[in-house]
């Protein structure tokens, strides 16, 4: 590789890691009101109990758990999306995979929050780690709140591992190029890494391996969070389809986020010649053929109600065909499905703004999905006098807007103390390109010798 | 420590180095690499790259499939629980926290043999390294050497990169 293209390169990427402008104390401080406000009002939850919020009998889930389920979808973009990648070697995905990561780790963390935020008397979340009790009240693994905890902390644990790996070349990096405590900080983040051919063989065995372990890990996950309603016999929630359908939906929801994280990403720092329009086309033919595929669980979904024709799972579904959610489930089936079609299929459309506002769609019915899984399915039990609706109130809006903030947060700051780009990884990728090349003209060259010669 | 080292710009003028050295009679645990990005297509690069971490990764696994197993249904025991008119020990859905145990157990053992291997962390400075490095150079010396003048007439005459001595 061209040592000044190299030089340059890394400096691209370092810069906004050692450069700090006004802009970015302006945008911390603005995320920041909205987080803190998402923590004040959940204070004042805890303070008055869950009664200031919308929930009530016969709804006692509402926007929590909604963006429970959210979260830990858009959380699917970024390890899995990322891992795949890594296991078939597609070159494209190294300047995207460390993007995609973190959303995975940011998005878990706060969506793990909100069953926290949903308890009315948080400080006993405790009870569900198993521990030795003295008063015999050991957690039920028959529970798929207690599966909740084993998935959701082995995807956080794994993906902040594989998220992390890979940042120790370049925090020696960072280190090289820093001085006095920031170098210090780097230095230990580096834990005295140098670049030995042993270190590099093996931390490229363990991505591999971490790689194939968190693929299954990755889908239990999503899968587990649709057994919290599949296993409960609410009508269109206990269905065999449940577990494929949200795990389809979570890495759409997923990819998603990271074709709007990286266009941002790409304007704010400056990222032009490393995120490529070619990196959004791959990515929005993947958020197409998810479309295709969340459009085909849909209808299957749909169907196999409508077909059943079961009283009370018909309350269910003509309250979403027809009724009070009706506007909330076509608004879905435009965003997630009539919208990104013909955007992510007409090659022209597929632009870099084409695929953000396909994006943003997907995001919003993403959400409304979740929303339209969780609460017209309570509000609509088999007893029919025990039907009910849910407002939310606007201690669920702020906590819900906080959360997207700090999402917000957590990506600038990272971004602020890590490479966004994993340097290393793009240095390896071109490469291997240089190589492939030379690989090639070789062979070119003995062909045409050995044609030569046959002549 | 003292060392004698060259900062090299690619990695053929590395491999030629490092090839130099070894004729010189300098055997490959003595002679230290060190580069800024997996550098896989040249030979030098290929020492110690076999591992043992794939069946590290799969005992892991074995080890946290066992655990998981024991916890849930020896606590199902000892704390009898009736849900649902279901068995006591329920191995049907134990396997959901068995599965996340197993793979848990499997990553864990992966990035101990990583670390171990490794050798990190490592934050006291008596490896052979230089910031160069970070800019893209190729570090190849030997450190605490035996015969410093003759590593150092070595690398000199293998020629193409910066020569720099420690101590």
């Amino acid at each position: 590789m061209n040592p000044i293209a190299e030089r340059q390169m890394t400096d691209d990427i370092l810069r906004p890691v050692l450069e700090t402008s006004s802009k970015f104390y302006l945008i911390v401080a603005l995320l920041g009101t909205f987080v803190a406000a998402g923590i004040g009002t959940w204070f004042y939850q805890v303070y008055n109990g869950l009664g200031v919020t919308g929930d009530n009998w016969p709804v006692f889930w509402g926007f929590h758990e909604t963006n429970f389920v959210f979260w830990i979808g858009i959380s699917h973009a970024g390890t899995l999306i990322s891992a795949i990648l890594r296991m078939v070697d597609a070159g494209w995905r190294r300047p995207v995979t460390r993007c995609a990561e973190a959303i995975t780790a940011f998005a878990l963390m706060i969506g793990a929050m909100f069953p926290l935020i949903h308890l009315s008397r948080p400080w006993l979340a405790w009870w569900l780690i198993p521990y030795p009790s003295e008063r015999q009240i050991w957690p039920n693994y028959r529970s798929p709140l207690a599966w909740d905890f084993f998935a959701i902390n082995t995807y956080l644990t794994g993906s902040l591992l594989f998220l992390l790996l890979p940042m120790i070349p370049d925090f020696a990096l960072v280190r090289d190029r820093t001085t006095g405590f920031r170098s210090r900080v780097y230095r230990a983040l580096a834990l005295g890494w140098t670049g030995t051919p042993k270190q590099w063989a093996r931390l490229e065995s363990a991505m591999h391996i971490m790689a194939i372990a968190i693929i299954p890990v990755a889908v239990s996950v999503h899968t587990i969070v649709s057994f919290d309603f599949s296993m409960a016999i609410v009508p269109m929630w206990h269905s065999t389809i449940f577990g494929p359908y949200f795990v389809a939906g979570a890495i759409f929801s997923g990819i998603a986020a990271l074709i709007i994280a990286m266009a941002i990403l790409r304007k704010v720092l400056r990222l032009e010649n490393y995120l490529h329009p070619i990196h959004f086309q791959n990515l929005g033919k993947l958020l197409l053929t998810m479309s295709l595929l969340w459009g085909y669980f849909v209808f299957n979904e749909r169907l196999t109600t409508w077909y059943g024709n079961q009283p009370h799972e018909m309350g269910v579904f003509w309250a979403t065909q027809a009724g009070r959610y009706a506007p909330l489930f076509w608004t879905m089936v435009f965003c997630n499905f009539i919208l990104p079609l013909p955007i992510l299929s007409i090659r022209k459309l597929r632009t870099i703004t084409g695929c953000v506002v396909a994006s943003c769609g997907v995001v919003i019915g993403m959400w409304l999905e979740r929303f339209l899984i969780i609460v017209p399915g309570l509000g609509h039990k088999p007893i029919t006098f025990s039907w009910g609706t849910y407002t939310p109130q606007w201690v669920e809006i702020v906590i819900m807007a906080g959360s997207i903030a700090a999402m917000g947060l957590l990506y600038v700051l990272f971004s602020k103390v890590v490479p966004i780009i994993s340097i290393w990884e793009l240095k390896a990728g071109e490469r291997e390109l240089e190589h492939m090349r030379a690989h090639a003209e070789t062979q070119t060259a003995a062909a045409e010798a050995t044609a030569g010669e046959l002549v | 420590m003292k060392a004698v080292y060259g900062l090299y710009s690619t990695p053929e003028s590395a491999q030629h180095a490092v090839d130099t050295l070894r004729k010189a009679g300098v055997t490959d645990r003595q002679i230290t690499i060190v580069s800024s990005e997996p550098l896989e297509h040249y030979e030098f690069a290929k020492k110690d790259s076999k591992t043992w971490m794939n069946w590290i990764a799969v005992l892991g696994a074995a080890t946290g499939c066992t655990i998981a197993y024991l916890l849930t249904s020896i606590t199902q025991k000892m704390w009898a629980i009736n849900t649902g008119g279901m068995p006591i020990v329920t191995n049907w859905s134990n396997l959901i926290i068995i599965f996340e145990l197993t793979m848990l157990g499997a990553i864990f053992a992966t990035v101990a043999t990583l670390l171990v291997t490794a050798g990190i962390p490592n934050l006291r400075k008596t490896k052979l390294y230089d910031p160069a490095v970070s800019d893209g150079k190729i570090l190849v010396g030997v450190a605490n050497p035996s015969d410093a003048n003759t590593i150092e007439r070595v690398l000199r005459a293998s020629g193409r990169g910066t020569l720099k001595t420690i101590g």
